[in-house]
């Protein structure tokens, strides 16, 4: 195996499970500050366990047990249903067909929507009480970091899997899942400058190239230069991302919404 | 509806939802992707080019399709 493409695959990793882990942080804080610290870390921290374990369960047997060839093309398709779906979103986003994600939207929704639920728990008697708010706030957390961390979990099995790294491709989502955890600790809530939708669109172009790459190898396809296409592959989906920017930007360019016209 | 038959129900629903969702195109690309690498197995040259080519094919037809539109007056 190149080191260009471990390179690639700790990167992508790496870059996955930084978004990702700054959408849960969101939520985790948001639950933290209207629930308390105690359920929302809590929760945090047994859907991590969770997604751990999914790690192991699911990593460790496809590595052994399924042939290489076969494992390479079903990785390779996962990957590219994901790596497609994120350069779609990065590219609507980028040329103003969707919003850009907001973290400050997403605190300020969730906040909202935990205190509304603790305004209705108010009304109960006190036993009860106590019970719904640790379990929501627990909840809440579990729910945001295990739906993000899903998708992490893929992109570690996968890639790891398909090059059997999958040791070094679960260190490099634990590193990310760390950064943000204590950079979350030191900042509070200051997640919306995490340049994510950037981070995003270097992610969907990475996990586009391996998925491109893997489905080809497994299935016998010849890569000139054999894993070095990787690197060739990435950049053809740089292009691609920025030509097709550029067109939706200016051929097709977004209705402006009725309450931003005069 | 039995607790077993209803937890089953949901994991199916969740994976259907992450894996095709809104972009069901996106998933047929994928299907469509991996019948053409066997096809074109063996040969040189041929399937490094066609396969990252309709790839983007497939992503520019779902990115058009999810464009946002101006309400018809």
């Amino acid at each position: 195996m190149h080191t260009s493409s471990t390179l690639i695959l700790v990167l992508a990793v790496f870059a996955a499970s930084l978004v990702e882990m700054v959408e849960a942080l969101t939520i985790v804080v948001a639950a933290g500050v209207s629930r308390g610290w105690r359920p929302a870390l809590e929760g945090a921290a047994a859907a991590l366990l969770v997604l751990g374990v999914l790690v192991l369960a699911v990593g460790v047997p496809l590595i052994r047990y399924i042939p290489l060839g076969a494992l390479r093309v079903v990785v390779g398709a996962l990957l590219l249903v994901l790596g497609l779906s994120w350069l779609r979103k990065a590219i609507l986003r980028a040329s103003g067909h969707k919003d850009p994600h907001d973290e400050d939207k997403i605190f300020a929704a969730t906040v909202a929507e935990l205190s509304a639920e603790d305004e209705a728990a108010a009304a109960l008697p006190t036993a009860a009480r106590t019970k719904k708010h640790d379990g929501v706030g627990f909840a809440v957390a579990f729910k945001g970091v295990f739906l993000e961390g899903t998708e992490v979990v893929l992109i570690v099995v996968s890639l790891g899997a398909a090059q059997h790294r999958l040791g070094l491709a679960a260190l490099a989502a634990a590193a990310a899942a760390v950064l943000v955890a204590v950079v979350g600790l030191l900042v509070a809530r200051q997640l919306s400058e995490v340049p994510e939708n950037t981070i995003k669109t270097v992610v969907g172009v990475m996990l586009a190239s391996f998925g491109v790459f893997w489905v080809g190898e497994g299935a016998g396809v010849h890569w000139p230069g054999s894993d070095l296409a990787i690197p060739v592959l990435v950049g053809f989906f740089v292009v691609v991302f920025f030509a097709f920017t550029a067109y939706m930007r200016t051929l097709l360019p977004a209705p402006i919404p009725e309450e931003a016209t005069p | 509806m039995s607790a077993v038959t209803r937890a089953l129900r949901a994991f199916g629903l969740f994976w259907w939802d992450f894996l095709v969702g809104e972009t069901p195109e996106l998933a047929l690309a994928t299907g469509a992707l991996v019948g053409l690498a066997f096809l074109l197995a063996g040969q040189r040259w041929v399937g490094a080019i066609v396969l990252p080519l309709v790839a983007a094919a497939f992503l520019f037809l779902s990115t058009y399709r999810g464009r946002r539109r101006a309400p018809r007056s």
